[in-house]
């Protein structure tokens, strides 16, 4: 008798969870296409400014293969994704799709064949893109050249492959909805937020993902761990937070991809790994007045302070004192010439390491992945031969590594958690990016 | 992925880099910070002091090699037509105008070599490595080196490289990753074909031979070919444009 009650509660449970999961409200129409027979070429013009802002191309190429045929392989913590073909072929890529199924796909998530879609392609940001605007891209990618490749299946690990389970994570994390403007900002306000939370998706990387996200989001509590980089949190100023830069600077280095090396008080940065590959392939070609109404919107956003600190290592007071004064040696032998003896920088060359955000964020990967890797920032119209980063990797261990990032993390003013060499090792495995 | 695979031999390395590295600084002055030279500092690491090559007998030099390969190297990593992740990473975001500009600066270094390598490899096998080098072998279909690399190996400007003053392990390592596709160049793709046609124990006696061999005095490529090559290559456009049939 009880047992059958436990039962029949169970099982009204589950059939609660899952009409509650099958509700049809995770899809929207929008508002009615607009005519387009207008000025089609405008239409065009206007949609390849806005694909080439959602960086679509560079996920849906692969390397030395041809423009928006898919291929690239995108490694996640749940196995790695490949990109599909976006190019108008009607077999192999959308080429029998219409307006309304790429609608779908933008703002719902969901494939032409009915399939949700992975939020690997960053659905989740486009929803926010409206239907006028979602037309125009479609419009565009009509006019890039048809290329034949099939889709290239993912390799995920269970569960992960089963697709099904994104309708659950759709309903606990996804909500559709076009850009509602807010009344109380200004225009340009409104078109940066539009573009930053929407179009450019930034949050997909510079935001910390949650458990089914990225895994040391837990330590990083505001940015996110991507592609093996750590995103900066933009909404703290200890991070990538612009709050305190001018206008024009945030127009320059999304533009470059490099501002101010020369006076260590002037703002400085320099763009490597996957935000290298943003500005290369995206911002540098975007309108500058669409760069600087994101700079206004990226501006007004709050400065967080972060409560939780990262785990500290334990580490005795000796220890870290052998630690130093190896780093300092190691810092003086390899670092010194282009960083000055005391991390204030030499111009053009090498930027100062001492009050460089960069180097003294919470999150340590990536000095390290700068050390171990090196690299240059992209090579912009605006910034065409830029100085390079030489990699260590090669040439030194990991303790030694450790030991020079852990000095440049505490000398000259700068405080933040040494690095062990465990970190270092963790960073030599994956994919370059 | 392991960039780095062998630690212990890296420690090895790290100690002659360390070593090899205080004493170049104390030897030369430092390049002008706004220069090219500063600008190609990050290649130094593993392709040695101005492209030199380092002495861990696989990163091989560049320095002196003409810029024409120079180049199409550096697209070619750039691209996916050779595999190495890390000059992947450094190239990719990088300008044709600024990737030449490097492969000058290299070509533009007239160093002297090391002596060459020495290794104990059967006579027999040198004398294999030789036979393919200079005359090929007609009943594998293999030409010969020299045909397409200059009479003294050296290279021919602007896009075949030298073989002289390579260790045996990037010669191998190059060759068997153009039999297995992973090493690509420009299409008519000469040198696949022929690395498909040598057999492993032809790769280790050219590779073989070839590192044994000093470095001529004057080791410039030479400015022409004696005669047509004997095979269509697309990374030679003149060649493949002037001769095509």
């Amino acid at each position: 008798m009880r047992k059958g009650l436990i039962a029949g509660v169970v099982l009204i449970a589950l059939v609660a969870v899952l009409i509650w999961f099958m509700r049809p409200d995770d899809v929207q129409t929008g508002e009615a296409p607009p005519p387009l027979s207008a000025a089609p070429q405008n239409v065009i013009e206007h949609g390849r400014a806005l694909v080439n802002l959602a960086d679509c191309q560079p996920c849906h190429t692969a390397r030395g293969g041809a423009p928006f045929a898919g291929g690239r392989a995108i490694p996640t913590p749940f196995g790695v994704f490949y990109s599909p073909n976006i190019t108008p072929d009607p077999d192999t890529g959308i080429g029998a799709w219409s307006a309304e199924d790429f609608w779908r796909a933008l703002h719902n998530g969901y494939s032409r064949d009915g399939r949700p879609l992975y939020p690997t392609f960053p659905y989740t940001n486009y929803t926010k893109i409206s239907r006028r605007d979602a037309l125009a891209m479609f419009e565009y990618l009509k006019t890039v050249p048809a290329v034949r490749q099939p889709r290239r299946e993912h390799e995920l690990r269970f569960p992960y492959d089963q697709r099904m389970l994104l309708v659950a994570w759709r309903r606990l994390f996804f909500r559709p909805g076009v850009y509602q403007p807010d009344p109380h900002q200004s225009p340009e306000w409104n078109r940066g937020a539009y573009l930053v939370q929407g179009v450019a998706h930034c949050s997909a990387c510079h935001e910390a993902r949650n458990a089914l996200g990225a895994i040391q989001s837990s330590t990083n509590p505001a940015g996110g761990l991507v592609l093996n980089w750590y995103a900066p949190a933009l909404t703290s100023s200890r991070e990538a937070g612009l709050q305190h830069w001018s206008e024009a600077d945030i127009v320059s280095l999304l533009q470059t991809g490099r501002i101010g090396m020369s006076a260590p008080d002037e703002p400085h940065a320099a763009t490597l790994g996957p935000m290298a590959e943003v500005v290369y392939e995206s911002l540098q070609h975007a309108d500058p007045n669409e760069l600087r109404a994101m700079a206004t919107y990226l501006k007004s956003l709050p400065d967080v302070e972060f409560s939780a600190e990262p785990r500290r290592m334990r580490i005795s007071s000796a220890g870290l004192a052998g630690t130093m004064k190896r780093g300092a040696k190691l810092y003086a032998d390899h670092c010194a010439r282009c960083h000055g003896d005391n991390g204030e920088g030499k111009a053009p060359a090498g930027p100062p390491l001492a009050g460089n955000r960069a180097v003294t964020m919470s999150s340590a990967v990536n000095p390290i992945r700068i050390v171990l890797y090196g690299g240059y920032p992209p090579g912009t119209a605006g910034n065409p031969r830029p100085f390079g980063m030489p990699p260590f990797s090669p040439t030194l261990t990991d303790g030694e590594i450790a030991a020079v990032i852990t000095y440049i993390r505490r000398s000259w003013n700068n405080n933040a958690q040494p690095v062990s060499s465990t970190e270092v090792a963790r960073n030599r495995t994956g994919p370059l990016w | 992925m392991r960039l780095n695979p062998k630690r212990s031999h890296a420690r090895r390395c790290a100690v002659v880099f360390l070593a090899a590295w205080t004493v170049a600084a104390a030897q030369s002055p430092s390049p002008p910070l706004d220069s090219i030279d500063q600008r190609v500092q990050p290649c130094m690491v593993c392709h040695g002091k101005e492209g030199r090559a380092t002495s861990d007998g696989y990163y091989p030099r560049i320095a002196g090699k003409p810029a024409g390969y120079l180049f199409n190297q550096l697209i070619n990593f750039r691209n996916g037509h050779r595999h190495f992740p890390m000059m992947t990473y450094l190239v990719e975001r990088q300008s044709d105008a600024y990737l030449q500009e490097m492969a000058d600066y290299f070509a533009r270094q007239d160093l002297p070599y090391p002596p060459p390598q020495a290794l104990s490899v059967p006579p027999a096998v040198l004398a294999r490595g030789e036979q393919l080098v200079m005359e090929g072998d007609a009943s594998q279909r293999i030409p010969a080196c020299r045909s397409c690399h200059g009479a003294r190996l050296v290279g021919v400007a602007p896009a075949v490289p030298s073989l002289l003053g390579l260790p045996r392990d990037y010669l191998m390592a190059q060759i068997g990753a153009w039999k297995n596709g992973t090493r690509r160049a420009a299409a008519p793709d000469c040198m696949a074909e022929v690395a498909k046609d040598l057999s492993p124990a032809d790769v280790n006696a050219v590779a073989s031979w070839l590192a044994t061999q000093p470095v001529p005095e004057n080791a410039k490529a030479d400015a022409e070919f004696a005669e047509p090559p004997p095979r269509q290559c697309g990374s030679i456009p003149d060649h493949t444009s002037t001769s095509a049939p």
